[in-house]
């Protein structure tokens, strides 16, 4: 019997699960992984993609706290966050508005889920349109009740909440369906039971409805979260960071510094994605820590 | 049932019901009604400024025609394609493997692993972004469609291998240990049973998986350029740098860019939604 | 770095393989061993285009022993294409702007000199318009085929029927923008949502204000931004924004989303590169309504300058077809070619032994550039580095909307400078 095959023989049960984990894994490390930590090391240089990279320690991160923009792209983060968080009422109030079962209810299900499917380049050409100062609908519309017209996408004071509400759009829909799979695991008689003690309305939808619907509340935060952070896509379409950088975030931040036509500061960049990271690492500890108990309790 | 079936509830109720639906509906879709509208529109609807009212011709064959003949369109939508199979059919292979191994073993790090690729799912793309785009370089794919695929079937591993595993949990074990008693392979194991059982959960993966990637906007610019190798969502965006004011056309390469996922959610909608729900929510 | 080379290594080794069993073979055929050339140029622009097509099929029509690969890139992908076709895959020559645009890669060794091609074929005398800005450190680096006048462009008839007459001093001007929103025309158009439209404003203002050598000296960092002369250019435009002279909303625009004021006749004027003249032709503006004049005087003591941005042609560092990319350079750099290529692109031709398309914007910006004593500038984001070009371009664009900030603008400029000289 030859060494290999013997060792193969001895530990047959601990090799072959790694077998099959091999092509993932090693994917998973040179594409993800990896990458992560590479990225950590070049924030610590200077580097324009061109020549050799220079060592600067903590010089990128200094700059960041002077950098204005960087802070208003972190506190419009801050608002993405918080108004993104809108999308699971009102996902909530859609699926319950949905969740019925008269005739062709299931086509309207699916059309009102449409936003979700398509691109968010789509959605941001849609949106940019819509807010467009001489022939937007938005501005016909002010315009018809007496109103002057805003250009929303070149005000600093509305850019961030014009781009938010062409997120919440798909986000919505996204949270709708996250809820409305979570109703149909609802149990009926329980239900009934609250009824027979004239649980009603508001009370039922807080007291029994609710608490049924943590799994899915649970999904439809975490990846809301996710989504409000990762925002890159709209920014790029509609606003590019403008007016005069007001609109920023720091997903989009990092790729005009690193990418750009007037950017190409790639150890920069790179120190903007690792505070991205770090904020979003959080998030990641709170859904794996979740998921942690779940596995332990079975 | 919550709220109350409308089926239970007064006749005025009823009927306020039927006509709120359509009304939301419109209200909701108002935005794209108005780009499929658009995108039949004639050049001089778009110059006289009548954007929203009713088109005074319709274009259809006109303004498609032109989308596909006088720009890279059918480029950017056939290297879509291009990118998107092959990711969905990549990240799939590898996620049933290392599905079936968390799923069926048992081991020290299993754990771990799992939640490896579970965190990877979540984390900010931009950190990815200089040193992935300095692999393709090294690699020698960078601004082609291999990079893209490449990076893709990477990236939707981690999501596919949380849900594959989640699927493979639920099935009889018994099955699978009854299977390893007759002295069966794993690997047969692997192919002759568990695979087969797997159909649901593969179907609704490559949906979900399709969608994703074939709307990958951020990537599409990081890693290509130019219409012999981006995809259709980077393209759309320089071609609206060129078809400044031509709203039609920019309106109908939309509706070109969203058609192939739109259909394919209407024709898969119960894997689609099977697959945003088992995964998670398990 | 070290796959880098490895693949560099390997490659290299594969070219001597290759030579060598090219050598050692018996010429089969009769004529000589083919030359080979390749060309990437960022001229996705139908015009452009064509123009690169007449200037490589006439190349090759003179010289049947070199086969050139053209390879065409759309506009806005060039700009990061390039950063890595130079290091990884190189072509012979590539296609860039002068000024300091070309300084990252002169730097990092990406661009070869081209003194010798200057001095073999006179260069110095036929491209003198825009020797300055391929020049760097007393090497030149590379052929300008191509640029462009930049100025006012006008509403001669809305002028005409208002009775004003083009304006040459600040006075005027201002007068001139004064009688046109008396007849309820906004004086002048400009769409800043892509805020380098609004560079050219400072541009224009800052030369003729404080004249070439500051603003150079401003675009090159040597000037701090808090400097009384900024405050002075600034100070001019800041009565152009008080007297409401530019187009409502213009963040919201693009330069061609901002086009349709003018053609409606809602604007009158509009300062910008001759570039505008197709759009708005097309748009329905005849010669006898749409004018062009140069940019008026503000300090009579100043010497008049203009920007005029040229388009070059570069010798890539890692070029393996050196003597043929020489001898490309050398034929577009002669006046019959670049009278050809710019007759097609609508621009106006560097060497001054070309002849002028008959078209009358090109022929006034033609004279009026052939008579500039201050100097050629290339446009603020060419002449200044990219981070002070973009902090820049954000900044006059928040300057317009908010003009009272001007002082934490200056001052964020002023940051971004001494960062950059540090």
């Amino acid at each position: 019997m030859s060494y290999v095959t013997r060792v193969w023989q001895d530990h047959k049960t601990t090799i072959t699960p790694w077998l099959f984990l091999l092509p993932g894994i090693l994917m998973f490390a040179i594409y993800i992984v990896i990458p992560i930590f590479q990225s950590i090391a070049i924030s610590f240089y200077r580097w324009d993609g061109l020549g050799e990279k220079t060592f600067i320690g903590l010089e990128n991160y200094r700059e960041l706290m002077r950098d204005d923009i960087f802070f208003t792209a972190l506190q419009n983060n801050v608002i993405w966050l918080v108004l993104y968080l809108l999308a699971l009422p009102a996902g909530l109030f859609l699926a319950l508005f949905l969740n019925q079962t008269t005739r062709g209810i299931r086509i309207y299900k699916s059309l009102f889920f449409f936003p979700f499917v398509i691109s968010q380049v789509v959605v941001g050409l849609v949106f940019s349109w819509f807010y467009d100062p001489s022939f937007g609908l938005f501005n016909t519309g002010l315009m018809k009740i007496g109103l002057s017209p805003i250009p929303v996408l070149a005000d600093e004071r509305f850019v961030t909440y014009g781009v938010i509400i062409a997120g919440l759009w798909p986000q919505i829909a996204y949270c709708m369906i996250l809820y409305l799979t979570g109703l149909n695991a609802v149990d009926g008689e329980q239900i009934e039971a609250a009824r027979l003690d004239n649980v009603r309305g508001w009370r039922m939808l807080w007291y029994v409805i609710l608490p049924q619907l943590r799994p899915a509340t649970f999904i439809a935060l975490v990846v809301t979260v996710i989504g409000a952070l990762r925002s890159f896509d709209l920014i790029s379409i509609m606003t590019g960071g403008g007016p005069w950088g007001s609109s920023q975030v720091l997903a989009y931040y990092m790729y005009e510094q690193a990418f750009s036509e007037y950017g190409f500061r790639m150890g920069y960049g790179a120190a903007i994605a690792v505070v991205l990271f770090a904020i979003m690492l959080i998030y990641i500890g709170f859904f794996l820590a979740k998921m942690y108990r779940d596995e332990k309790g079975r | 049932m919550f709220p109350t079936p409308i089926d239970k509830t007064s006749s005025a109720t009823r009927v306020a019901y039927k006509v709120a639906l359509p009304v939301a509906l419109l209200l909701w879709l108002l935005p794209l009604l108005a780009v499929a509208l658009t995108s039949v529109r004639s050049s001089a609807d778009i110059t006289s400024g009548n954007y929203w009212g009713w088109p005074t011709s319709f274009n259809l064959v006109e303004n498609y025609t032109a989308i596909f003949t006088n720009s890279p369109l059918a480029a950017y939508l056939l290297n879509s394609f291009k990118v998107t199979i092959p990711a969905v059919l990549g990240a799939i292979a590898l996620s049933s493997l290392t599905g079936f191994a968390l799923g069926i073993y048992k081991f020290r790090s299993n754990l771990f692993v799992f939640f490896l690729f579970v965190a990877g799912n979540f984390i900010p793309f931009q950190i990815l972004m200089v040193p992935v785009r300095d692999l393709s370089i090294q690699l020698g794919v960078y601004n082609s469609i291999y990079a893209l695929i490449l990076f893709h079937i990477a990236f939707q591993t981690g999501f596919c291998t949380l849900f594959m595993r989640n699927f493979i949990r639920t099935l009889p074990f018994d099955l699978i240990e009854a299977a390893r008693i007759e002295g069966v392979s794993d690997l047969r194991i692997f192919w002759y049973v568990v695979l087969p059982l797997m159909r649901p959960a593969l179907a609704a993966l490559s949906v979900l998986v399709f969608t994703f990637v074939w709307n990958d906007y951020f990537w599409a610019t990081v890693l290509t350029q130019g219409a012999h190798a981006q995809p259709i969502t980077a393209g759309i965006k320089s071609l609206n740098g060129e078809w400044i004011a031509a709203w039609h056309l920019v309106s109908a390469g939309s509706v070109v860019a969203a058609l192939p996922p739109v259909l394919m959610f209407f024709l898969m909608q119960k894997h689609f939604i099977a697959g945003l729900t088992l995964g998670a929510v398990k | 770095m070290s796959i880098k080379s490895g693949i560099r290594k390997v490659r290299s080794a594969m070219v001597a393989l290759t030579t060598s069993a090219l050598i050692a073979l018996p010429a089969l055929a009769g004529t000589a061993m083919a030359g080979e050339l390749v060309i990437n140029t960022d001229s996705s622009f139908p015009a452009v285009k064509k123009a690169f097509q007449s200037a490589v099929t006439g190349f090759e029509q003179e010289n049947p022993d070199i086969k050139v690969t053209w390879n065409v890139f759309d506009n806005e992908a060039y700009k990061s294409a390039i950063r890595n076709f130079l290091s990884a895959e190189s072509p012979d020559l590539a296609t860039w702007f002068a000024g300091n645009r070309m300084l990252p890669y002169v730097n990092a060794g990406l661009f070869a000199p081209i003194d010798d091609v200057w001095a073999e074929n006179g260069l110095d005398k036929t491209l003198k318009a825009a020797e300055s800005a391929v020049t760097f450190n007393g090497t030149k680096w590379a052929v300008p085929y191509t640029y462009y006048q930049w100025g006012v462009y006008y509403r001669k008839d809305l002028f005409a029927k208002f009775g004003i007459d083009v304006p040459t001093t600040w006075e005027e001007f201002k007068a001139a923008g004064a009688k046109l929103q008396e007849n309820g025309v906004t004086p002048v158009a400009i769409g800043t949502k892509f805020p380098w439209t609004a560079a050219g404003w400072f541009d224009y203002l800052n030369l003729r204000t404080n004249g070439y050598d500051f603003h150079m000296a401003v675009t090159r960092g040597e000037i701090p931004w808090t400097d009384e002369r900024i405050r002075k250019t600034m100070g001019h435009w800041e009565e152009l924004l008080k007297a409401g002279f530019f187009l409502e909303n213009h963040a919201a625009y693009s330069w061609q989303e901002a086009l349709p004021a003018l053609v409606n006749g809602d604007a009158g004027m509009y300062l910008m590169g001759n570039f505008i003249v197709a759009p708005l032709q097309e748009a329905g503006l005849t010669e006898d309504q749409l004018g062009f004049f140069q940019f008026p005087a503000i300090d009579p003591a100043i010497a008049m300058a203009e920007d005029a941005p040229a388009n070059t042609l570069h010798l890539a560092a890692g070029a393996r077809n050196v003597a043929e990319a020489k001898k490309f350079l050398a034929y577009i750099a002669r006046a019959d070619v670049q009278t050809r290529m710019n007759e097609i692109m609508g621009q106006l031709p560097v060497n001054a032994k070309s002849s002028v398309s008959d078209d009358p914007y090109l022929q006034a910006g033609f004279k009026m550039l052939s008579n500039v004593d201050g100097g050629l500038a290339q446009f603020f984001d060419r002449d200044a580095s990219a981070a002070m070009a973009k902090a820049g371009m954000e900044g006059f664009q928040e300057f317009m909307v908010k003009p009272e900030r001007l002082d934490k603008v200056l001052a964020r400029l002023e940051t971004v400078r001494q960062r950059q000289t540090q």
